[in-house]
């Protein structure tokens, strides 16, 4: 490295912020418009040219979460005298909606198929990222016959478009009654991340060196507690680095979501796009419901984001 | 009390035996020094006793029991790696009392113990820290510490300052030995310096692919080495072997370099010895370390003529390549004793210092004079 900077040098760098500043509000820019759309009152949200500066409102959530119906005059002062805090956000708005049924408060969809959506990807988180450490470690520390070719078998799983068997899973699902299950979906993405957390866990498995273990084990240990001790503490970066991964995954999961799903058990992706298609799209609604859709990952994220970023647990064995 | 047996115990890994016939008595509170080269199966051997091997046959024996059918975690026998193999994730204390908690023992029992090791090691003040803070010797002092803490019936170590810089490894030598004899344990130490081996053992073994070579204690290996291998393994510089002759000469016998016009003089019972051990003239090998070839500038009695080749010197003492016939015999002198490459000089060999082997088996013909 050179002692002194040059002027060109620093140009240089000066060059490289500017780039990466360009590419980070080019990655941004999308979650921008959903955030800002999902606080823009109904008539501001397609502007042309964008409204940027407004007064944000979170009717667009109230309406995410309650069922209501269009009508064709706007609230009489009695009626908008009965309604509760929130609802009077919707009718503040100019809209000429009101709630559907007799009175009581009725949930929308969505808090369901969100609920379906933590529920589907943790437990296929979990799971996955439980199988594959295992397996990893097995690969890792056993000689096993024809280990190569189970590691590419396991891989192989990957090999082809998942989509291409959506059918036959269906058929398959449907005559054991997997469909519209939560148990159904969390199936498919735990045996469809399984193998990419099997490969991600064997790298960061082997790169544990096996003295660790040894040492525990003449220390009084069994393997397995040998494994809890010692391996899993000195593996969750890598674990959670996979967790990310296979979270993001099945959260975000569409096809098979649409597919398998219709009710009881569909997740919030399939649910999302299919409010645009009854009545006028109101595209405060969806981006409120997409903005909420974005936080679980990246609160996921943030919070790991110290494992993420890789070296904490190295350096105590000596090379 | 600790006794350790080795009772033909094999090893293969693959189609490659690594152990052979291996049969090693250990007694109790003994520190023994497995040296040999990379690969020699000393710290397979290690891991055999310690139970992080399976044998292909033989017994491994505690006390007199056969082990090696239980666990590592059964044998109690601690271990220090090379690595160290501090468990990254945990301060230094709780590595020490990691193998306590195996024990389920209370956390005053546990905290008494860690804190009495600590000080014997003299690493208190590191006792909050994590492995990834400490200096090589520290480490090193921690990972003993881990080893020591659970008294063990034995101690196993493997090449445990390898991994240190070369001063350290002095001091922790040292160290080691304090401890060794303070706290009295069995204690196997597998190396391949010879230094290290010299100074720690009570007993050596010395194994090459495989097979044990020799056990004896450091003087013992050094002065009477069992055969080729152990001479040229153990002692630094070199021990000098060439082939030779030995012929009778009037009163005495000499003992001809190949390639030399004239031969050393040796006592005459040299050739009584050689037939007894029935050796054949053509196999013959000398062996003899530097400090048994005598170096004089002056001609004198039993002196012959050499010619100095190369001189390294080492501060203390020179070592001195001398041409004998087409043989390099290398002489330790004081330094500065030769001036500089080239000159003659008159070298004579010390019979006392002396080695016999029989070159095709290797074996020493155990000739002492």
């Amino acid at each position: 490295m050179a002692a002194v900077t040059t002027s060109a040098e620093r140009s240089l760098n000066k060059l490289a912020i500017v780039g990466v500043l360009i590419v980070t509000i080019i990655f941004l820019a999308p979650i921008y418009w959903i955030a800002s759309t999902a606080f823009k009152p109904r008539n501001l949200a397609t502007t042309i040219p964008p409204t940027v500066v407004f007064q944000p409102e979170i009717s667009p959530f109230v309406k995410l979460f309650t069922k209501r119906s269009q009508l064709r005059t706007a609230p009489t002062p009695e009626q908008y005298a009965a309604a509760p805090w929130w609802e009077r956000l919707v009718f503040d708005g100019g809209e000429k909606v009101v709630r559907s049924g007799r009175g009581e408060v009725q949930w929308s969809g969505y808090p369901s198929r969100f609920m379906n959506s933590l529920i589907v990807a943790i437990t296929s988180t979990i799971l996955a990222v439980g199988m594959g450490t295992f397996t990893a470690y097995g690969f890792s520390r056993f000689k096993i016959k024809g280990e190569q070719d189970l590691l590419f078998f396991i891989l192989s799983t990957r090999m082809l478009p998942p989509v291409v068997v959506a059918i036959p899973m269906f058929l398959m699902y449907r005559v054991v009654g997997l469909n519209d299950t939560h148990w159904g979906l969390i199936i498919l993405y735990t045996a469809f991340n399984l193998s990419f957390s099997v490969w991600l866990m064997k790298g960061f498995m082997d790169e544990i060196p096996k003295e660790y273990e040894e040492a525990a084990l003449v220390d009084g240990y069994t393997r397995m507690e040998a494994f809890f001790k010692i391996v899993l503490p000195e593996a969750a970066t890598g674990i959670a680095a996979t967790a990310v991964f296979c979270f993001i995954t099945a959260w975000n999961e569409y096809a098979f979501a649409l597919i398998m799903t219709n009710r009881r058990a569909q997740t919030a992706p399939p649910f999302i796009p299919s409010q645009v298609g009854s009545g006028l799209p109101d595209w405060t609604v969806i981006a409120a419901g997409t903005f909420l859709f974005l936080l679980p990952v990246a609160i996921f994220t943030f919070l790991l984001r110290n494992h993420l970023l890789r070296g904490m647990s190295f350096g105590a064995i000596r090379k | 009390m600790t006794q350790i047996e080795l009772r033909g115990v094999q090893k293969f890994f693959g189609a490659v035996q690594v152990i052979k016939d291996l049969n090693l008595k250990i007694d109790d509170n003994e520190f023994i020094v497995l040296l040999g080269q990379s690969g020699c199966g000393k710290t397979t051997t290690l891991r055999a006793i310690a139970g992080l091997e399976t044998i292909d046959g033989g017994d491994v024996l505690i006390d007199g029991k056969p082990v090696q059918h239980l666990k590592a975690a059964d044998r109690d026998i601690a271990m220090v790696f090379q690595s160290f193999s501090l468990y990254p994730h945990m301060s230094v204390y709780e590595n020490i009392a990691f193998p306590l908690r195996a024990m389920r023992k209370s956390k005053s029992e546990i905290d008494g113990e860690v804190r009495s090791v600590a000080k014997v090691l003299q690493i208190n003040d590191l006792l909050g820290r994590k492995p990834s803070a400490l200096s090589g010797g520290d480490m090193q002092r921690v990972a003993i510490g881990r080893a020591l803490v659970r008294r063990p019936k034995a101690m196993l170590m493997d090449e445990p300052i390898g991994a240190l810089d070369a001063k350290l490894r002095e001091e922790m030598r040292a160290e080691i030995k304090r401890l060794h004899i303070k706290q009295g344990s069995t204690t196997i130490y597998v190396t391949h310096d010879q230094i290290e081996a010299m100074s720690l053992a009570d007993r050596i073994v010395i194994m090459h692919e495989g097979v044990l070579q020799q056990v004896g204690s450091p003087s013992e290996v050094y002065k009477h080495p069992a055969n080729l291998f152990v001479a040229q393994f153990v002692g630094s510089p070199v021990m000098n072997v060439a082939n030779a002759a030995v012929t009778m000469n009037g009163s005495g016998a000499r003992v001809t370099v190949d390639g030399a016009a004239e031969g050393f003089l040796f006592p005459a019972e040299l050739v009584g010895q050689l037939d007894a051990a029935s050796a054949g003239q053509d196999r013959l090998a000398l062996g003899i370390r530097p400090e048994g070839v005598m170096v004089s500038r002056e001609p004198a009695d039993g002196y012959l003529p050499v010619e100095a080749h190369i001189i390294e010197p080492l501060g203390s003492y020179d070592i001195v390549d001398l041409r004998v016939g087409t043989q390099m015999l290398r002489a330790r002198t004081r330094s500065g004793f030769v001036g500089k490459p080239g000159v003659q000089v008159f070298a004579r060999l010390d019979p006392a210092q002396a080695h016999f082997f029989d070159t095709a088996s290797g074996n020493s013909l155990g000739v002492r004079l």
